[in-house]
């Protein structure tokens, strides 16, 4: 049995039956990071010591019969969500060296079920990028091409996964974060709908964005994620107070006469042929599982871009405010209160960051609010309006998560606009609050991944990831393709 | 449009960042391509639109007002550069 291959819902199945232990399973993704993290740089902290404890409370919690889906089984946490004891960076020198004395609701909650933190995954700085390059520590590499990115922000996240690294992870998605590593890396990422998950100990970049998720290798590992990541939390004021399905029950389910619509933008704006090929293959598969597909627009589309690195960027100048190095964090001496914030800032936060924060502090400043924070806020209501017209007609809506393939590193990180426009079908979706779910649709000649992505209507995610199980099993993507060999 | 090097200064004073002049030319350049790229927004009536900040609909959330357990001073000290045992501790401001 090759412990790190499974899937992590049949590791769970295998550990309550008692053929496998949690310390086992722990020890063999332990000894696999150690063996190949050196070339994919996937984690930022590894925490063994933590890891083998928490492993070992998982088996004594099986024996006492207290064990769920996914109890004893690793997972792999991006370091935005605070981690009680265990440093957590956000990949920033601000943060370096910052131990939260509370844990994430998210990560409260993958405790309670007895899953086993293995360590904290690498990321852009404060979640902003696409690459993962903008961590302040290293970049991580692609597994499928180590000279590429996995995307970002949660890249760390998504290869760790294709490097058999971890069987889960959690990623947050404030523009596709979760997404694009996921279509980069040829994994399974959902960004649930906004409020469907705790933002609680999620450290803020764009508080009316961001929102954590599930990364797996299947679309029902993510499923089984998501059942221990979901549901109302009173200490985060914008959660939701509505039900959590069991969100495997509905997979397997057929999903004829689903309808599916393509929405035209999608298919224009820089799409690689490439990717589109392999996009309008996984689409004829919906096609074959009886979904009726209807072409629909979202004319705005074009307009995501601008709005959100208004939006999302003020919301991070207000929200980066407080690093100011009082209460935690770099601090750097100086004479006058003031010169200590300046230069703390400065030394703090790394060249994208303090791009965004300078973007966000324009457009809020005097005299350029209503033109820039006002008019996106406004084209906003335009765009969510899209959307709700396109799901009168369609029950899901279909198309590419980025535009090209995984780019070489250093390719891009010279010219920012360019790396904006890469998050142009993903970040409307985070404008609107939905929830959209990326799995594997196919390999480029190149041997690159490339992603679905399915998008649904607020709180839709059964639906989605029961249209994913059946589609994944269509297009075959696991059983066609090994995971790169390291 | 066109953000000239002063304004990234005072911008930068605004955010409390000290850019080296390397920085201010980079981020005039970047900042004038990027806010030139928002123009496009210009094109989209939105007149008599209301403003969308939040993209799901809640409504004002209360809770009971209950004593809970918190962070201790000393968990909630623990992280901070320099403290003593009752608070964080800034240089001097007067």
């Amino acid at each position: 049995m090759d412990i790190i291959k499974l899937p992590a819902l049949e590791l769970g199945r295998l550990i309550a039956q008692g053929e496998l232990t949690s310390l086992e399973a722990t020890q063999a993704f332990l000894d696999r990071i150690k063996a190949v993290d050196e070339k994919v740089r996937a984690f930022l902290i590894v925490d063994e010591q933590g890891a083998l404890e928490q492993a070992r409370a998982a088996d004594r919690m099986l024996s006492r019969g207290e064990g769920r889906a996914l109890t004893g089984v690793p997972v792999a946490v991006k370091d935005v969500l605070t981690t009680a004891g265990l440093r957590t960076t956000c990949g920033s020198r601000m943060l370096h060296n910052f131990v939260p004395p509370y844990d994430a609701t998210v990560v409260a909650k993958l405790k309670e079920d007895g899953l086993v933190v293995l360590g904290k995954t690498n990321m852009d700085e404060f979640a902003m990028g696409s690459s993962t390059e903008h961590s302040a520590f290293f970049p991580t590499h692609n597994p499928w091409d180590l000279e590429r990115i996995p995307g970002g922000s949660s890249g760390g996240s998504a290869a760790s996964l294709v490097a058999l690294e971890a069987p889960l992870a959690i990623g947050t998605d404030t523009g596709g974060s979760i997404r694009q590593p996921a279509s980069h890396c040829g994994v399974v990422g959902l960004k649930p709908t906004y409020g469907r998950v705790s933002r609680y100990g999620l450290v803020a970049f764009g508080s009316s964005l961001d929102q954590a998720g599930p990364l797996a290798r299947t679309v029902k590992d993510a499923a089984g994620l998501l059942n221990v990541m979901a549901g109302y939390d009173d200490r985060d004021s914008t959660s939701i107070d509505c039900p959590v399905p069991d969100y495997t029950a509905a997979l397997g389910r057929e999903i004829k006469g689903l309808r599916v619509g393509l929405p035209k933008e999608f298919f224009s704006l820089g799409l690689d042929p490439e990717v589109e090929r392999i996009i309008r293959g996984a689409v004829a598969f919906l096609e074959s599982l009886g979904c009726e597909i209807v072409p629909v627009d979202l004319p705005l589309t074009e307009h995501g871009v601008a709005t959100y690195y208004i939006i999302a960027p003020a919301e991070a100048s207000s929200n980066l405010a407080r690093y100011d190095g009082v209460k935690y964090g770099l601090r750097e001496e100086a004479d006058s209160l003031k010169e200590m914030y300046l230069k703390t800032r400065s030394k703090g936060f790394g060249p994208e960051v303090i791009r965004r924060i300078m973007l966000g502090t324009y457009v809020l400043s005097s005299g350029y609010y209503e033109a820039y924070y006002k008019k996106a806020s406004q084209v906003r209501t335009l765009l969510i309006r899209d959307f709700n017209k396109a799901f009168e007609r369609v029950d899901l809506l279909a198309g590419p998560t980025a535009p090209t393939p995984a780019f070489k590193l250093g390719e891009m990180t010279d010219d920012p606009l360019q790396m904006y426009l890469s998050d142009v079908f993903t970040l409307t979706i985070n404008l609107a609050g939905l929830p959209g779910l990326t799995l594997p649709a196919g390999l480029t000649g190149q041997g690159l991944p490339v992603g679905l992505q399915l998008i649904g209507p607020h709180f839709s995610e059964e639906l989605l990831l029961q249209a994913g199980h059946l589609l994944e099993a269509e297009i075959g993507f696991n059983r066609d393709h090994k995971p790169p060999e390291l | 449009m066109s953000i000239s090097r002063q304004e990234v200064e005072h911008v930068a004073g605004l955010a409390r960042l000290t850019l080296t002049p390397d920085q201010v030319e980079t981020y005039a350049a970047h900042l004038s391509e990027i806010l030139k790229y928002m123009e496009k927004l210009d094109q989209v009536d939105t007149s008599g639109l209301d403003p969308t900040y939040h993209a799901v609909e809640t409504k004002n959330v209360f809770r009971e007002d209950k004593v809970v357990p918190g962070l201790t001073r000393e968990e909630a000290l623990a992280n901070a550069p320099q403290a003593d045992s009752r608070t964080a501790l800034v240089p001097k401001v007067i």
